[in-house]
């Protein structure tokens, strides 16, 4: 009940302060309304017309994605910046109680992205909003950003060992977008993109969010997500113990 | 000569004292790999939307992104200095500010070529894009240029930058509409009218589809109204952005606004 309260708490917290962020709102809002209006135009010029909506639902996640990767990537570097990192270790609730509200938080604002492409899509690309699963899209939507958010967690307790952990964000942000399918199909990759799409959460979150939206069977991607989700949180309780041990025992906490 | 002298040497200075964290960790993943991707995202997109050839995705990207080195280093020679508690100081030397500003914007000019030329070359090995060797010149000289043009908007970006306090937010949106609206991706007579009219007026609209037409085998007399367009654009912004910097500069004087945002 103590950690549920803590955990509701610093996601509230956490989710309010990302919205005031114009970085956030720019990465989450704007810049997937930018590449779903390169690709509804791209789309629409080609022989290959495709779905609208498989367009803007990838477009979202691609602003989930981004979201996720900065906010949760430098996450204990920023907390270390801010100076709220040894308060944050010395607090009495275990440490990943108090960064997994963050990445988790990283994810929610992935949110607004979905939302604004589909509002723009509709908007100006008269892309219809007919779910044909309409129950099992509310449920694709939280697996998916629990997906992506345990994601965060692996990210923010690994990539604090790595000093430019920004520039290894930047690094990252196109390539998965490729490989995981957002905005056009896996199978159209090189054959050795595949199994290594398998294990990122983005990967399902888009197929069961697509399928429940488009038609097809979501269920087995949603369970992917979760069993996902349930890998991470198992890396990431590893990973995060192993950085709270060699900052105490090296004295590097505060160290940018 | 004493203009030259602050024009190379001192940007130089500026550009290796506000830019000496690129280090290889940092510039290769920023400014040699995310260009890469970036090429292949719209390669594939392309080939399923079955749009345009691999060639018009690769020449797009590799100079549109140059708009990151372009546009960023351009709003951080001027939001660097504040940053670094510098600027008051640059802006009370007797220093010719022509030279001053100016000089800034030759080393951008060197790396964005670097990027895009880097770009161009791993993108087309990557995905087997074949330029002929006698476009390389031309293909040279029309993206210097276009890099150039994009420098000057960088220029007015470090203008705007004395204003307000979100300037990686500020670049960050320039390089999205660069994106969307100067035909790297989407064909621009797909895009509505009153779009194409506006990507007239930015830069690299005419420069990317200068070096299209070269890469295809046209001569440089063929593509020089499109060449000599990118430049004047580039000059334009250039004297707007300086324009901009002295008006700034004036007002922080006035209302010690200098080290606010």
């Amino acid at each position: 009940m103590h950690a549920l309260r803590i955990f509701w708490i610093s996601w509230k917290f956490h989710l309010k302060s990302l919205s005031l962020s114009g970085f956030f709102l720019l990465i989450s809002v704007l810049q997937p309304l930018i590449f779903a209006t390169i690709a509804f135009y791209m789309h629409r010029a080609g022989a290959r017309e495709g779905s609208l909506l498989y367009v803007a639902l990838g477009a979202g996640l691609m602003g989930m994605w981004s979201s996720t990767l900065f906010g949760s990537g430098g996450a204990i570097q920023w907390q270390r910046w801010q100076g709220t990192l040894e308060i944050l270790v010395a607090a009495p609730p275990r440490f990943i109680l108090t960064v997994l509200p963050l990445t988790l938080a990283t994810a929610s604002i992935g949110l607004y992205s979905v939302v604004a492409t589909l509002f723009w899509g509709g908007v100006l690309f008269d892309v219809p909003l007919e779910l044909e699963h309409p129950g099992l899209f509310a449920l694709a939507l939280p697996a998916t950003v629990l997906g992506l958010g345990l994601l965060g967690l692996v990210m923010a307790s690994t990539f604090v060992l790595y000093r430019h952990a920004n520039a290894f964000s930047n690094l990252l942000e196109y390539p998965i977008w490729l490989v995981t399918g957002l905005l056009i199909p896996v199978s159209l990759l090189p054959g050795f993109v595949e199994p290594l799409s398998w294990v990122l959460a983005p990967t399902w979150g888009v197929r069961a969010i697509r399928e429940s939206a488009l038609g097809g069977e979501p269920l087995a991607a949603i369970g992917m997500c979760l069993a996902l989700s349930a890998a991470y949180a198992l890396i990431a309780s590893v990973t995060m113990a192993n950085f709270e041990r060699l900052a105490r025992s090296r004295a590097t906490l505060s160290l940018t | 000569m004493r203009h030259a002298r602050i024009f190379f040497i001192g940007g130089l200075l500026s550009f290796r004292a506000l830019f000496s964290f690129l280090r290889p960790e940092i510039y290769v993943p920023g400014m040699l790999v995310a260009p890469i991707f970036q090429i292949l995202l719209f390669v594939y997109i392309g080939r399923s939307a079955s749009l345009e050839s691999d060639e018009f995705y690769v020449i797009g990207n590799a100079i549109q992104y140059a708009a990151v080195p372009c546009l960023f280093a351009m709003t951080f020679t001027i939001a660097g200095e504040r940053y670094q508690r510098t600027l008051g100081y640059i802006l009370i030397t007797p220093a010719p500010r022509l030279p001053l500003f100016l000089g800034r914007t030759l080393p951008v000019i060197v790396n964005g070529f670097f990027v895009a030329a880097f770009s161009l070359v791993v993108g087309s090995a990557i995905v087997g894009v074949d330029i002929p060797r006698s476009a390389y010149a031309p293909l040279a000289l029309v993206t210097a240029v276009s890099i150039f043009s994009c420098t000057g908007l960088g220029l007015v970006s470090a203008g705007i930058g004395l204003l307000i306090r979100e300037q990686a937010v500020l670049t960050n949106v320039l390089f999205g509409l660069l994106l969307v609206f100067t035909g790297a991706n989407a064909p621009l007579d797909s895009l509505p009218a009153w779009v194409q009219a506006f990507s007239e007026g930015l830069p690299f609209t005419h420069g990317i589809e200068a070096a299209r037409r070269v890469a295809d085998g046209a001569a440089l007399d063929s593509v020089a109204g499109l060449v000599g367009a990118e430049a004047l654009i580039g000059t334009l912004y250039a004297i707007a952005g300086y324009a901009f910097i002295r008006t700034t500069e004036t007002l922080s004087r006035r209302y010690a606004t200098l080290e606010r945002a």
